[in-house]
Formats: structure tokens, sequence, C-alpha cells
């Protein structure tokens, strides 16, 4: 991780809001001075996670239904901190599509202006959105928000997209036909494809650092953000935190946490000072919709019962309308 | 199959004035289809993120899967219910099913970014049990082997009798009229399986072609998005499998200037009313089941494309053709037939495309030049192709006559 990391604090230490004592010492175990996470944080804050379920074993012994376990990880976006400095952006595309440039071209508000959405080649983006009357506008990092049951993983038909136990949801190129069938089935819309690759197209989108988080680091834009807005960490213990936040600060926030049930719940999970319909986010229902379309696919096939009974039923049908003059 | 009245081969002219105008529409859709393969999808259609699938799902593929129907629908009509006076239909209908079909998997490679994987589905490591588009894969593919087996006695019967190898192959011909007169017999007998196992393959993928829309949730517009999805693609596919028998029929009677079978195919029209009724009612039963009803009224685009889907494409014909005058006028049959096609084609625009909105804004969708005229060239290879199994293998009844 050879981020130059104190190049950004003056520029970003400023317009770094206050943020009320009592939820920093919540969150943070041990306060903080230095504006990012790093390694060893992220090993005590997991350590804490891992103290505070011992103490209160509130997580099931074993895996989850679903096949997931039950210390799956996830990511948590507090929108009241975002100062919109993009260096999410910038870590990004360092990691997953390099060169990432100038880290100074973060600044560049002009992006600003409109609306932007993940693309293969910068996989997160920063949109702003401006306060109500003149209020502190508000700065949403979207990604892929990694469905606890994703749809674009049920969807794909060779198995390219996959939900792992851990929370990420994995792309595998090697399986992909490139059906972009995985796109329409996203809820969010946040898978995008390499459509100017002529051959070996991929569908791109954040896959969670695989390579960081099994060297025990965090996911490069969870490291980079220079006001912690962005808090790596268990799903269930992340759930934790957000509500209690909430209940804390219940002025700060609006008493919702986006991802906890949407589209079945979501390993990125948001805290925002208004609602999320304002935010950019779809309203969507708390189950996946993968549920549905699975229970009809599995309706109709279960056991291959129906289509044999069909065979069945048209097999007698033409044996008993037929006319005795034409069977001789 | 064996019982069938003998229709032979004839060579009246291929090439009309016509004919060259859709020889040019699919030479600039092979252009368009090579652009694609060399340059990419980027670079020859419109599609986007916001807008994964285009005009190639929605035409070649969606649409192509529904216009087939009428393979498989005439096949029960004739050769499970034995309505023998629709026999002189089933083998026109199996020929559009089997292009039909084999254009269907060159659309759906066609828009598959790596179509050089396409294998993957075959591989059963591969398998995703859950997704609807693998059932939709894995049935289209053995279904087209059902329909390429199903012509294969039209093969037999064309060539038995008459083999002649070119040059030095000549020698072979007796071991090939062997061949094929062994296979004639044994298809025979087996082919009750293969027509019943076509029908099944066709009720199954016909209903997923739907269910694959409804994981897109709030995405398409809730005039479309209904778990019943599948039932309507099934239902609906039994009302265009017999509008479109009827359609080409009438074409190529006048295409082939032979007298149009009105009788048979005003027989086969006054099922179509009741098809329609049942389709229609369910629809509107669904609407308002899930408070969608209102929608109809919003004023949008999408109200109207539903309008023009539900009251030209059932309504209209469903009035028309309950009529008896109208089922004895190929004028009236005609339009009636062209109105079901219309209204199944908007639906499967309708669910794929028009009624399909990102939840991220994103630039509208319209297809570009090369993605219409790689759509259109399809459409004029397979009106070519057909067109040349017509004139030289036994396929259409009519055409005998003219030749003697």
């Amino acid at each position: 991780m050879s981020i130059p990391l104190p190049q950004l604090l003056p520029s970003c230490g400023s317009a770094r809001p206050a943020t009320p004592a009592a939820r920093t010492e919540r969150t943070r175990p041990r306060a903080h001075r230095t504006g990012a996470v790093s390694r060893r944080d992220f090993v005590r804050l997991t350590g804490a996670c891992a103290a505070t379920l011992a103490a209160t074993s509130v997580a099931p012994a074993g895996g989850e239904a679903g096949g997931l376990d039950a210390d799956r990880r996830g990511v948590l976006v507090d929108l009241t901190v975002c100062i919109g400095c993009r260096r999410c952006e910038w870590a990004c595309r360092n990691e997953s599509n390099p060169p990432a440039g100038e880290l100074r071209e973060c600044d560049d508000q002009s992006v600003f202006r409109s609306r932007r959405r993940p693309t293969s080649t910068q996989l997160t983006v920063v949109n702003r959105y401006p306060g109500p009357a003149g209020g502190p506008a508000a700065h949403v990092k979207t990604q892929c928000m990694h469905c606890e049951h994703p749809a674009c993983a049920s969807a794909c038909l060779v198995g390219a997209m996959r939900k792992t136990p851990t929370g990420p949801v994995i792309y595998d190129a090697a399986r992909c036909i490139g059906c972009r069938y995985c796109m329409v089935a996203c809820p969010f819309q946040y898978a995008s494809y390499e459509f100017d690759n002529a051959l070996t197209p991929q569908v791109r989108k954040c896959q969670l650092c695989p390579a960081r988080t099994s060297r025990g680091e965090l996911p490069a834009c969870v490291a980079i953000c220079p006001v912690e807005a962005l808090t790596y960490g268990r799903r269930d213990e992340l759930l934790r935190i957000a509500h209690e936040r909430i209940r804390t600060c219940p002025d700060r926030y609006v008493d919702h946490v986006y991802g906890e049930h949407e589209a079945g719940g979501t390993s990125w999970l948001y805290l925002a000072d208004r609602p999320f319909t304002e935010l950019g986010f779809p309203t969507l229902g708390s189950s996946s919709p993968a549920e549905l379309t699975e229970a009809i696919q599995h309706g109709i096939f279960k056991g291959f019962a129906a289509p044999v009974m069909l065979f069945g039923l048209l097999a007698a049908v033409g044996r008993l309308m037929r006319d005795p003059k034409e069977s001789s | 199959m064996t019982a069938l009245p003998l229709a032979s081969p004839t060579r009246p002219r291929y090439f009309t004035p016509g004919v060259w105008v859709v020889a040019g529409v699919a030479l600039a859709g092979g252009a368009a289809l090579l652009a694609r393969y060399v340059l990419g999808l980027g670079a020859v259609t419109n599609l986007s993120d916001g807008y994964p699938w285009g005009l190639w799902i929605a035409i070649d593929v969606a649409c192509g899967v529904a216009l087939a129907a009428g393979g498989f629908t005439t096949a029960f009509i004739a050769h499970l219910v034995h309505r023998e006076e629709f026999h002189p239909l089933v083998r026109p209908a199996l020929l559009t099913a089997v292009i039909g079909y084999t254009f269907v998997a060159l659309g759906v490679m066609t828009d598959l970014g790596r179509f050089w994987a396409m294998w993957h589905v075959m591989l059963p490591w591969m398998w995703q049990g859950n997704s609807v588009l693998f059932e939709v894969a894995i049935c289209v593919m053995t279904y087209l082997t059902v329909l390429y087996i199903e012509f294969l006695p039209i093969v037999c019967e064309r060539f038995i009798g008459r083999v002649r190898l070119p040059g030095p192959l000549a020698r072979l011909d007796r071991i090939a009229e062997a061949v094929l007169r062994r296979l004639d017999a044994s298809l025979g007998r087996v082919m009750t399986v293969f027509i019943i196992l076509g029908v099944v393959l066709s009720c199954m993928h016909q209903s997923s072609l739907g269910t694959l829309m409804v994981i897109a949730g709030p995405k398409l517009h809730p005039l479309w998005q209904t778990p019943m999805l599948p039932m309507f693609f099934l239902l609906s596919a039994f009302c265009v499998g017999p509008a479109m028998v009827i359609f080409e029929s009438l074409l190529a009677a006048r295409s082939f200037r032979l007298a149009p079978e009105r009788e048979i195919l005003g027989r086969l029209a006054r099922l179509i009313p009741l098809l329609l009724g049942v389709y229609g009612i369910g629809k509107v039963i669904d609407l308002l089941n899930r408070g969608a009803a209102l929608h109809v009224l919003e004023g949008s685009a999408a109200s109207a494309l539903f309008a023009a889907e539900f009251g030209l494409g059932v309504i209209a014909p469903l009035a028309l053709l309950l009529s008896p005058r109208a089922r004895r006028s190929t004028r009236l049959l005609l339009l009636a037939a062209s109105l079901v096609i219309f209204g199944v084609v908007l639906n499967r625009l309708n669910v794929f495309l028009l009624g399909f909105t990102p939840p991220i804004e994103s630039a509208a969708y319209v297809p570009s030049l090369a993605e219409f005229g790689v759509t259109a060239g399809f459409i004029a290879m397979m009106v070519l192709i057909y067109r040349f199994v017509a004139l030289n293998f036994p396929v259409i009844e009519g055409l005998k006559e003219v030749r003697s």
C-alpha cells in the first residue's frame, strides 16, 4: 500500500465535517487521528468485532441459510461523513484498472455536474446530490452492492457470477459467454460491460478486492478514504454499528440502513441524512428478485414432473384421437 | 408422417425482381454481421450498460421463437389430435420452424460477447440450474435438434429413388440410397416420439422465455411485469402459431402463384379467437389482480404501447375472426393474421425492450443502423432459404400442380 496519503490530508481535512463525539467513540474502538484506516486498524476493528460477538453471541454457530458464513464481510458507507473527494475512485482504478493516473485529478469537481454510473473502467463512482434548500450536499459512492442473494448469480446460465460464502459476489470470465443477462437481472444495474472489446469482453464490477482482503488488507476504496466514511467488517457487526449510530444521533440520520433488507439484503450498507430516494437509490422490496424466478422455475420443473406429465398427456391424446382407419 | 400425400419438388424460377431485393437486404445484413464479429458489439451496436439487451434479443431471439410457434402448434393439431385436413400445413410450418430456430441460434450467437465460448452451455459442470436462461438455452438447443430430425423424412423423400452423386462419387449412389431408405423406415417408427417431444420442449421454452424478464423486477413496466409472464408467453405462442401459418401460407401462395388453401386456413383461423380470448381475459384478470390496470390510463408511452398491443393485436383480430365472412375472405384472413403477429411482436418488444427502464438514468437506446441491418439481413436470409427449400423439397402441397 504505497498510496501517498499525507498529500491528501490538508485538502480533505478542512472539508471534513464535525462528527459527533459519541459516534466516533462507539464506531472506533480506538480513536484515530491519522484520518485513514491502516491495516493495523483493520485488524483491531475485526478483533473488536470478534470480541463483541464472543460476548453477545448473537451470530449462529455455523453457516447461515444459503451457504453464507456468519462472519461474511461487507462495507458500511456513512454518507453524512463522505466529503466527495473521490479518492476511492482513484484507489479503485489503481487496483482494478491500472494505471490510475494522477491522484490530483480527483480534485476535479466538474464531474459532479452530471450523474455518473460505474463503468467497465471505473468500478466505483461518487455522485453529488445538492442539499435540500441550501443544506449540505451529499456524496454517494456507488458500486456493486454484493447482494446476499444476488440476482446476477441466479441469472447466469454458466455460473460465471457467484456469491462467495464470505460475502463478495465474484465474476469468473473463464466461464462467461457474454450474454449480459446478469446486467438485465441486477436490480441496481451496476454491472457494466466491455462493449468495446471485440473478442474477450468481460462483465466488470466491484469484486471487493479479493487479492487485498486475502492478504488481510482493506479493500482499496476503504483503505484510502481519508474521512473514514467507509467501514469494512462483518456484515452483522456493521448493521449493529449502523443502528447504533442512528440511535445515538437520530437528528443526523434517517432511520433506514439501505441494504439491510433491499433486494434481500446487500453487503454494502448505507447511512444517510435524507431519504435514500433523494440520493439516487432505487426503491426495492425486501426480497431478492431471484427468489420469485427461482420459485417459478423450480415450481414448474421440480423433479421434471410437469414436462414428463405433459409428454404422457400428449402421447395419450395422440393415441386416443387416432382414427382407427389410419392406424392400420 | 408416412401417410402424408406426396408433395414433390419443382423448379419454377428462383429469382424474381422481389427476390433480388431480398437478396440485396441479406447481403447488406451480411456486411453488418461481418462488422459485428470483426469490430465487436461496442463499435456496431448502441447497447450500453443501461440497456444491455437490444434489438437483437427482442426481435431475432424473442420474436423469432414466438413466430416459429407454427411448427409445434400444427404438429400438435395434425399429428396428435389427428385432424388430417390440416396435414398440408404441417410441412411449411415445420420448415418455418427449422429455419426460424436456426436463426434464433445465430441471433443469440451474434449477441453474445464471447460467442466462441457458447459451447460452455453444453458442459454439465458449467450448468447453473437456477438460471431461467439456462433452461431456455438447453430447451432451444434440444428442440432445434428435434426439428432437424422431424425434417429428415422430407429430405429422404426428396432423394430416395433419385440419388445422383457427382463424378466418381456416383459409385456410392446405391449405398446412399439404401441408407436413406433405412433412415426413412426407422424414422417413421419413432417419429411420434419426436413430435411429442417437440411439443413438450416448445411449451417449456416458450413459457420460460417469459420468465426471463421476471427477474428484471421493477425495471420492467408494471403493465408487463408479472409472475404470470411465462403463462402469457405460452398462450400468445399458441395464438401466433396458427396466425403465422395462415400468414405464410397466403404469402407463399401469392409468391408461387398458387390458389390459397382458403378452406383449410379458414378452419384453422376458427381456433384463434378462442386462444386470443383466453390470453386476453388472462391478461385483464392479471392486471386487475395486481392493481396495475390503472397504468393503462396513465397516458405514458408505455400505456400507448400496451393499448396498441392489446387493442390491435388481441381485440381486433379476435373480433374479426369471429365472423365467418372474414374467415372466408383471403384479404381479411391475411389482415387478422397480420394483426395477431403484430400484437405478439409488439408484446415481445415491450417486454424485452420498450417497457424496460434502467434504474440509473441512461441515454435512451435507439438501435444503430447496423443492428437494424443485421436483423433485416437475418429475416431476408430466412426468406431466401425458405424459398430455396420450398422450391427444391416436397414441402408445399400445391407446387406439384404448378409443375405438371
